[in-house]
């Protein structure tokens, strides 16, 4: 019912578990993200909602559930030690090319300039020839708003030029999938409007996006459904102007209101 | 000052420097490769790796390299096994054995400067590099080394300048390199004040062109950080 769009599934998740030692952070999380879809994934600290991202590209391996990019389910099996691990390596490598991720950190990698940045996974891992790479890198930068930062260091660069820098290394690899890690939370608040700028932008041109945030704004007005994650089980989902205009849970309620009076 | 003794002496130990500048270089090239080995057996999380790495270490850091020149030098010929086998024409040679001695310790050293660089390194930037798809060998290279190699550097530029001044200990197993001369010169002409004096001057001199080479790869190597200048790393100065 929520997921009504026509379009053919970019990523899936069916009954994702994830522990850290005694602690159960994902307890069964089905999801199903649509092209086009822009998913807004909500919740307090703690329940859950960074990991079902990570999971999603392998920085963590679940412990039960399957997990499905662009109908090409990810092959998992017990590995030494009783623990998950992929199948095959080649295939977790092939899947994250197509699920591109952006850090709460940026992670953006210092001894590059922001242009060799952004061209480094399309040269060295997509192994497109080195010119393309550049001008198509010069074409993102200029879709970002920092064409003028190609040749600096990310420790010159503001918080959310940073960000932006991050986004378009993300975007250079045509990911069919987006992953938004609370892209904003690490930056200063006057910064945080050129980001969300940048994803309204991408949004708009219908790329299937997973932001996880604390932006309600962002949350309300650009994503075409809602994820609301507590204690790691999707407590509520539905379109935006549903859930907050209307939560039908208690703790959806209390979340929206302390968070809407900031 | 007696400056055609001084002059004469100079000149006899400069022949001595090829050796020691020999001695120096095939050990820290061995020596760095040893201890990319060690480091990567240490960081690999494998006990079967691990242990025998931090064991090596602890031996050849807890002792002397005089101790360990003279234990290859004279206690290897001990052993018949050794001394049938095809290392021998290798290991009864002085030049060999100290090879060997300087090549095992320094490996020590300079494989606790490699992981330490290398897990500077920080996570998320890793992170970011398997989000792209990127293989372990592949990070390794374009991400771990390039970043590792600029923070090892200033500590194993040291390594570089410890081992030149090293090879001074192989003149007690009979090796002709710059302190081995001049042992010699002072043997016949009981002068130890000025020859020591020559002989710490050319060690001096060397290690001026070493310790500035090294400051010209740190500065090639780390074009992030040339821009902003070195005082941004100091704390404020007290007004």
């Amino acid at each position: 019912m929520t997921s009504a769009s026509p379009n053919p599934s970019a990523v899936a998740t069916r009954d994702l578990r994830k522990r850290f030692g005694a602690n159960e952070v994902l307890k069964g999380i089905s999801l199903d993200a649509h092209e086009g879809d822009v998913i807004s994934i909500l919740g307090a600290s703690g329940s859950g909602k960074s990991t079902l991202l990570r999971c999603i590209n392998l920085l963590e391996i679940p412990d039960e559930g399957e997990i499905v990019v662009g109908g090409e389910t990810i092959a998992l099996r017990i590995g030494r030690g009783g623990r998950r691990e992929p199948v095959e390596r080649a295939q977790v490598d092939r899947i994250r090319m197509q699920v591109a991720m952006v850090f709460q950190n940026f992670n953006l990698w210092s001894h590059m300039t922001v242009i060799e940045n952004v061209i480094e996974a399309p040269v060295h891992v997509q192994r497109r020839p080195r010119a393309d790479a550049v001008r198509e890198a010069e074409a993102l930068l200029d879709k970002v708003g920092i064409a003028d930062k190609r040749n600096a260091y990310p420790a010159h660069l503001s918080g959310g030029q940073q960000q932006r820098a991050a986004i378009a290394r993300a975007l250079a690899m045509h990911p069919r999938v987006m992953l938004f890690d609370e892209p904003t939370s690490a930056l200063d608040p006057e910064l945080v409007g050129e980001v969300l700028r940048v994803m309204r932008t991408l949004a708009a041109e219908g790329r299937t996006m997973l932001v996880v945030t604390h932006e309600m704004g962002f949350a309300r007005e650009v994503s075409n459904r809602v994820i609301f994650l507590n204690q790691g089980v999707i407590e509520e989902e539905g379109r935006p102007a549903d859930l907050f205009a209307a939560p039908k849970t208690e703790r959806l309620r209390q979340f929206l209101s302390s968070h809407l009076k900031a | 000052m007696d400056f055609h003794f001084l002059r004469e002496t100079v000149l006899l130990l400069l022949s001595g420097v090829p050796l020691s500048l020999n001695l120096a270089f095939f050990s820290i090239l061995a020596g760095a490769v040893l201890a990319v080995l060690l480091a990567l057996m240490r960081l690999s999380g494998n006990p079967v790796l691990d242990l025998p790495a931090r064991a090596y270490v602890f031996v050849f850091r807890g002792t002397p390299l005089l101790v360990q020149i003279f234990l290859i030098y004279y206690g290897l010929g001990q052993f018949p096994e050794i001394r049938q086998s095809l290392l021998w024409p290798f290991l009864r040679e002085p030049y060999w054995c100290a090879l060997l001695a300087l090549t095992l310790n320094t490996a020590a050293y300079s494989s606790e400067i490699i992981r330490g660089g290398i897990l500077s390194v920080p996570f998320g930037q890793i992170e970011a590099a398997r989000a792209c798809g990127m293989s372990r060998w592949l990070i390794f290279r374009r991400i771990t080394v390039p970043q590792g190699l600029r923070v090892a550097l200033p500590a194993y530029g040291n390594e570089i300048i410890l081992m030149t001044r090293s090879t001074a200990l192989a003149s007690v197993i009979t090796l002709m390199e710059v302190t081995g001369i001049a042992s010699k010169i002072i043997a016949e002409t009981f002068r130890a004040v000025e020859v020591f004096v020559c002989a710490g001057a050319i060690y001096l001199i060397l290690n001026f062109a070493i310790s500035r080479g090294i400051a010209f790869l740190e500065r090639r190597l780390s074009p992030q950080l040339r821009e902003q200048g070195a005082q941004d790393h100091l704390p404020e100065p007290a007004r």
